[in-house]
Formats: C-alpha cells, sequence, structure tokens
C-alpha cells in the first residue's frame, strides 16, 4: 500500500475514533472522553441515553421575563411563509394569527405591540430554539404533544384546534380513506403530519405511494401537477393552501380528520413566571370574546358593571399583577393592541379574512359550541 | 583515549527532523483533542443529546421509494440503512451510466465529423456551465413532473411507459428457479476471465497456442446454458407493463423523483468525464497513433491497444474526483423529493431530535464511501501506471 493508501485509512481511523469520543452510545456511563480531564461534565449527556430526554431546565425563575424587560423587545420565532398563521405582507412585515399572539404579549409585558422581534424558524427548528432559549415564546402553529412537552418546553394552552386532512381533486372520486388505497400522497418532511399519516394507513392495512418534499411550496405545487392523489396536512393549511391553486374548485378537503392538531405556543422550560404571564394574557383573548370586550370597546369596558370585565381590565381586583410584577392594565393592553379572540381569528380566517375562509368549528368558544375555553379571571 | 568528535544531537538534522515529525504530530492531536472536547461541552450546554440510543427506537415516518422492503415499524436505524442504500443506488448506476456517455461524448468531440463534434461541444459546454441543482430543477419540474397523466401516457417502443407517475421499463424478472441460471451468468463471467487470463499468460510463456479466445468465449455460454436448462428452461419472464385501471401494472418502474436525480446527476457528470477522457487521449503523443497507423492497426485496434491503455493513465486520477463528485451531488436529491442518505437524515433529526450524532452519521458515511471509492480505483490507478525501474 502507498502512502496515500495508509493516509486515507488514518483519516478513517481518527474520524471513527472522535464518533466513538463524542457517543456515549447505548447507555455507556463513560465519560466523553475517558481520560478523565473534564470530570464535571462529563455525565448529564450520558443520563439520557437510552430512556429518552430528561428534560433539562434551560432558564432559571424569572430569568426570561426579566430578559424581556431589560432588553425591551419580545423574541418570538414565527412562521413567514404560512397564510392566516404567519406570513409577510407586501411590505414585508409580519401578520397572521400567531403574530398577533405575540404582540399580545408584547403589549401586555411591554406596553408596546411594535416591540417584537420575529425570528423565522422552520419546523425543524422549534425544538431545538425551545431547548436552548434562544428565543422567549413560540407561536409558530406547532401541535401540542406530550412527547414536545417533555423535551421541549412548557406549552401554554390550545389556541387553535386543528387536525389533519386530506385535499384531493374533486373529479377523482375520493372520499373516504379507503379510497386512497394505492394512492400517490404528497407530504411535507418533518411534520407530525408525516408519521401520523404513516400510522394512520398502518393501521387501516391500507398502502400508499409517499411523495415528500421539505419545502412546503413544493409538495403543493407537486400535488398540483398531477404527481399526488392527495395532499395531506393540517386542515387550516390545505384550506389556505387551495385558494392559491391554479383552479380552486377543482379540489376539496375531505371530512376525514385523522388526528388532533392543538396549535400552542409555547415557552422553554424554567421559568414559570414567564410561564404564566403568556397562558394569563392568552387567557385574557378568549374571557375578553366571552365577556365581549373588544378592541374598540376596552377603553369604555374599564367602567362596565360586570366585575369580571372591571378585573381583567385592571380596573378592579389584582387578576395577578402584583405576582407577576406587571402593570394593571397590562391584559387590557393587549386586548386594545390585536382585539380579542374572535377578532384575531376573523381578521386572518373569518368571513372576509385577509387570508381565507375557514368555518370556526372547534376554534368557536364553548359557550358556542367550541372547544375554546379560558379559566375565569378570579 | 581519543574521543571521536560527534555533533550533538540537537544539531544533528536526523533527530531535528524526527522530533519536528513527533512535535507537530503531537499538537495535532492536541487540536482535534481539544476541538472534541469543546464540541461536546458545547453541545452539553445546549442541552443537545448525543447518544446514539434512538437507532433502535421505531422510526415510524414513511421512505418513498426505498431500495429495500422498509415500514414505519423499522428503526431509525434501519431507516438510515435504507437511505444509504437509496444513495448507492442512485449513485452507482450514475457512475456506471455518466461513464459510458462521458466517453461517447469525448469520442464525438474528437470527431473528425464537424457536425457531430460540435453538438458534444455544445453538450459539454452547456452542461459544464449550468449549476447542477439547476439542472435537477429542469429536469424534475419541468420534465419529469409535466409529464402527462397516466391515462394519456407516452408509449415508446419496449414498451417503455412515461407518465408523471414514473417511467416503466419492461423487465425480466428471475422466476423461482431463475437462481440457478442467473448463479450460471456469473459464474460463465467469472470463469471466461479467468481462463482468458490464464490461457493468455501460458501462451505468452511458452508460445504455444491456447485457443484462449474460443475457450473463454465458450466459457461464456456454456454456464448460462447449463444453469438455463436446469432451472426448467426458462428462467425469467418479461415483465411488461400495461395500463390497468388508473394505474400502470408490472414492469420496472423509476420514480419522477430518481429518473429525475439520475438524469441531472449523468448529464451533468458526462459532460466533466467527456472533458476528462478527451484530455486524456490528446495527452497521448501524436507519434503513437502514427505509429500505430504505419504498423497497419486497424482504427479499432489503434484505439484499444494503443492510445486508451496510455490514455488511461491520464484519465483514471481526475476521474475519480468525478465519481466522488456525482456521489456527493447525490444529496442534492433533498430540493426535488428523492430521499437518500441525507433526506433521510434530516427527518430522523426532526423525528427522534438528535441533530449532533445523525449529522455525524452522515458525514461518516459520506466519508467512507468516497475513501472506499477513492481507495479502489488508487490501487487500480496504481496497476496501470508505467512500471519504472
Amino acid at each position: 500500500m502507498s502512502k496515500k493508501h495508509y493516509f486515507s485509512f488514518a483519516t478513517l481511523v481518527l474520524f471513527s475514533l472522535i464518533l466513538a469520543a463524542c457517543a456515549p452510545a447505548g447507555g455507556a456511563t463513560e465519560a466523553p472522553a475517558d481520560t478523565g480531564a473534564e470530570p464535571p461534565a462529563a455525565t448529564s449527556a450520558d443520563t439520557g441515553a437510552d430512556t429518552g430526554e430528561v428534560a433539562p431546565q434551560v432558564a432559571a425563575q424569572g430569568e426570561i421575563l426579566q430578559r424581556v424587560l431589560d432588553r425591551g423587545t419580545l423574541v418570538c420565532g414565527v412562521h413567514t411563509e404560512l397564510p392566516g398563521f404567519g406570513y409577510l405582507d407586501e411590505a414585508g412585515n409580519n401578520l397572521g394569527f400567531d403574530i398577533d399572539l405575540c404582540r399580545a404579549v408584547a403589549a401586555a409585558v411591554l406596553g408596546d405591540p411594535t416591540a417584537t422581534e420575529f425570528v423565522p424558524i422552520t419546523a425543524a427548528d422549534r425544538g431545538p430554539v425551545l431547548q436552548t432559549a434562544e428565543v422567549d415564546l413560540v407561536p409558530r402553529n406547532m401541535t401540542w404533544t406530550a412527547k414536545r412537552d417533555a423535551e421541549w418546553g412548557n406549552f401554554t394552552i390550545v389556541m387553535f384546534y386543528d387536525g389533519q386532512g386530506f385535499m384531493v381533486r374533486a373529479d377523482s372520486g375520493i372520499q373516504s380513506l379507503e379510497d386512497m388505497n394505492g394512492a400517490a400522497i404528497c407530504v411535507t418532511s418533518g411534520t407530525t403530519t408525516e408519521s401520523n399519516l404513516a400510522n394512520v394507513f398502518a393501521d387501516a392495512g391500507l398502502e400508499y405511494e409517499a411523495v415528500i418534499f421539505e419545502e412546503t411550496g413544493v409538495v403543493y405545487s407537486t400535488y398540483d401537477e398531477g404527481r399526488c392523489d392527495v395532499a395531506t396536512s393540517d386542515k387550516s393549511q390545505l384550506a389556505a393552501v387551495r385558494t392559491g391553486l391554479a383552479n380552486p374548485d377543482d379540489h376539496v378537503i375531505l371530512d376525514v380528520t385523522i388526528s388532533k392538531e392543538p396549535l400552542t405556543p409555547a415557552v422553554p422550560h424554567g421559568d414559570d413566571t414567564w410561564f404564566d404571564t403568556v397562558k394569563i394574557v392568552m387567557y385574557a383573548l378568549i374571557n375578553a370574546e366571552e365577556l365581549g370586550v373588544t378592541q374598540a370597546n376596552v377603553e369604555e369596558m374599564k367602567s362596565s358593571e360586570n366585575g369580571a370585565i372591571r378585573t381583567l381590565l385592571g380596573a378592579g381586583d389584582d387578576w395577578g399583577y402584583t405576582q407577576l410584577g406587571l402593570d394593571a392594565d397590562a391584559l387590557a393592553r393587549a386586548i386594545a393592541a390585536v382585539g380579542n379572540y374572535g377578532e384575531i381569528y376573523n381578521r386572518y380566517m373569518g368571513p372576509d379574512g385577509l387570508s381565507f375562509t375557514l368555518p370556526r368549528a372547534l376554534n368557536e368558544l364553548w359557550s358556542n359550541g367550541g372547544l375554546i375555553y379560558a379559566p375565569p379571571v378570579r | 583515549m581519543s574521543k571521536v568528535k560527534q555533533i550533538p544531537f540537537y544539531r544533528d538534522e536526523r533527530y531535528l527532523s524526527a522530533a519536528a515529525q513527533v512535535v507537530s504530530g503531537l499538537l495535532v492531536v492536541a487540536l482535534l483533542w481539544w476541538l472534541g472536547v469543546n464540541f461536546v461541552r458545547a453541545a452539553e450546554a445546549r442541552n443537545l443529546s448525543l447518544s446514539f440510543g434512538f437507532l433502535d427506537r421505531p422510526a415510524g415516518f414513511p421512505i418513498s421509494d426505498p431500495a429495500i422492503p422498509y415500514t414505519t415499524n423499522d428503526s431509525f436505524g434501519y431507516a438510515f440503512l435504507v437511505g444509504v442504500l437509496n444513495t448507492l443506488r442512485v449513485a452507482v448506476a450514475g457512475v456506471v451510466a455518466a461513464t459510458v456517455l462521458g466517453t461517447m461524448v469525448a469520442l464525438a468531440r474528437l470527431s473528425s465529423n464537424w457536425l457531430l463534434s460540435k453538438i458534444a461541444l455544445a453538450f459539454i459546454e452547456f452542461h459544464r456551465n449550468i449549476p447542477l441543482l439547476v439542472l435537477l430543477f429542469i429536469w424534475y419540474f419541468t420534465v419529469f413532473r409535466e409529464l402527462p397523466a397516466v391515462g394519456e401516457s407516452i408509449v415508446l417502443p419496449g414498451p417503455i411507459y412515461l407518465n408523471q407517475r414514473g417511467v416503466y421499463f419492461t423487465w425480466p424478472r428471475l422466476i423461482e428457479t431463475g437462481w440457478v441460471f442467473a448463479a450460471g451468468l456469473v459464474l460463465g463471467i467469472l470463469a471466461s476471465i479467468a481462463l482468458w487470463n490464464i490461457l493468455r499468460a501460458r501462451r505468452e510463456l511458452t508460445g504455444k497456442k491456447t485457443y484462449f479466445v474460443e475457450v473463454s468465449i465458450a466459457a461464456l455460454f456454456v454456464f448460462p446454458l447449463v444453469g438455463w436448462i436446469l432451472s426448467g428452461g426458462e428462467p425469467f419472464r418479461f415483465d411488461v407493463p400495461s395500463l390497468q385501471g388508473f394505474n400502470i401494472r408490472g414492469g420496472l418502474r423509476l420514480t419522477p423523483e430518481f429518473a429525475g436525480l439520475f438524469v441531472a446527476l449523468v448529464t451533468y457528470t458526462a459532460a466533466f468525464i467527456a472533458e476528462v477522457v478527451r484530455s486524456g487521449i490528446q495527452a497521448v503523443d501524436r507519434g503513437q497513433l502514427e505509429a500505430a497507423r504505419a504498423l497497419g492497426l486497424s482504427g479499432f485496434h489503434v484505439m484499444s491497444f494503443v492510445i486508451f491503455p496510455q490514455a488511461l493513465r491520464v484519465i483514471i486520477p481526475p476521474m475519480i474526483s468525478q465519481y466522488l463528485n456525482l456521489t456527493k451531488n447525490t444529496s442534492l436529491a433533498l430540493a426535488i423529493g428523492y430521499q437518500e442518505l441525507f433526506s433521510v437524515g434530516k427527518i430522523a433529526i426532526n423525528q427522534a431530535g438528535r441533530a449532533v450524532p445523525v449529522f455525524l452519521m452522515v458525514m461518516a458515511v459520506y466519508l467512507m464511501i468516497s475513501l472506499i471509492t477513492a481507495l479502489v480505483l488508487n490501487l487500480y490507478n496504481r496497476r496501470i501506471q508505467f512500471v519504472t525501474r
């Protein structure tokens, strides 16, 4: 063997050594580098080896709230390409349902709904940015699952009940799951959608050809060209996309719903005060709708005869602001900034919504037969 | 007692150079060590798990067009293997096809036929000067995805069906006892190569006629024939694709994603290979060609016995990098939904939440594929080089 080959082999060997050094595989409890150069840091990566992760505490109590106040801006990880939830207008401004949730929190905590910094993140980034507490809040069309709750961060409350559905061509004759046996199905990679699809089809004993893309746009253009019989995603996303297809009326969204997708803003683990603050702002948006408080009538409602309304708007009892260290009218500011839950929904997805029209269905208030429900103010 | 005057070791060039080697070696090791420790510490500070325990767990995500049977209940490790095989499948097929096409284009480029030569030139310049990703998009988004629907498939003789669900070829499939024939075929090829080498060596040694051409050709046919008879007369059947209902059934199917990636990789790499081959052929001294002609060799003999063996010595080294490029370029398949190693890796990162281990595995696999390819071709390269004494 020539020298060159020895070099190749040496590189190979070296690389595998590095690999081995970095990887305490199979639950071994030895330190990552076994000469003991770094004794204290060695154990934390090992404990999670086989059993799944022990959720780490990345932020200390009060730390995130404090850094938001110090910084004077709220950093949100958001979508920038999903009509209705998080997208950009012609001027490049972020807007959407999720964006308004971020603005509501900024208005409550900092007194200014524009004191926000939007960080565009991909579906795959959501876990890491929460785990490392790189952002303060992630309202990004994110499904709450037990696993993510344990591994990623604290999920606040469900702000949008979605479910995975299917879009097909109206003339395809597909009406049920069984009709899709053998169909080619376009799906985005790295989503819960992808694994739900696999599970449901396996359980039903049906076969399908998965056509998988990373870019959401490519998924639907490929479906539109006819490469796939079916496109699958959350129903809200399908509704959003359908309006942008060449001939929207040629496509139908089936009644079949194969999963629960509770879309929920989340915060990093560790700071309970911050977790509570975000939750209370979300509750306030929902309670405002229930109590008839709107963006327009916030000020006059402060003198309402209803005690719950006065408390909510900071003109009555303490709703918890003393404990959280916020202003009494923090929630009133949030409502004044973006409106109540119903107003936010209708702004983007209502009958004259900016993005598309999607019946509220499960996202009606509980008093109207939906699932949107918030704990009382006091 | 006379003392021989010696150079002290610290001024002895041999000691000094050895010491320099040791010191620089230690520095490299220390640097790598520092990088490794730093890496582990940084990963821990960010709560990124470095364990590989997830490899045994069910993957739970689908893979389109797997090279081996795959279900979502299979483990992450197995899903990763499927990704590796999907990469190898397109890389191996791509290397073979690009070599054949590239050589043909190079010969056309060198041809004395003006039109042929200019067409080859246009092919080379077009493909060399467009980024591969753009070619990939052209082939996938504007060709394979835009083919007609299944009902209106383009049918080529064969029959080959072309539609937006893929390309369907007529393909021989072995029946149950067909492996006997397949084994006979492989044995026949091996035996014929072995006989050729042995008998030819004996003739060169002894000068006796050994009929090596006739014997090895006979071997090439006898073994498969025996296999054919043993397997019961009809070892394989042609699986002919046909339109049934809304879909094409039977035949060998290439998905549009595979076809798009394959064609783009092959045409792109073939353009580079054509230039490599052309330069190799032109590097052979013109005197060799003239001498071969003067001996009265035919055009084919001049090429295959005089020019090509010498050109190979120039061709092989740059060819290795073209093969490695093609293999690594398969990772661009991510953009058009062909699920090779990198796409599968990226999905695994998302579903298992293990960015660092998966990236290390992906890098290790690419590195190993590249090093093994380079090793094999370098060994071959050594064999065909001039033996200088």
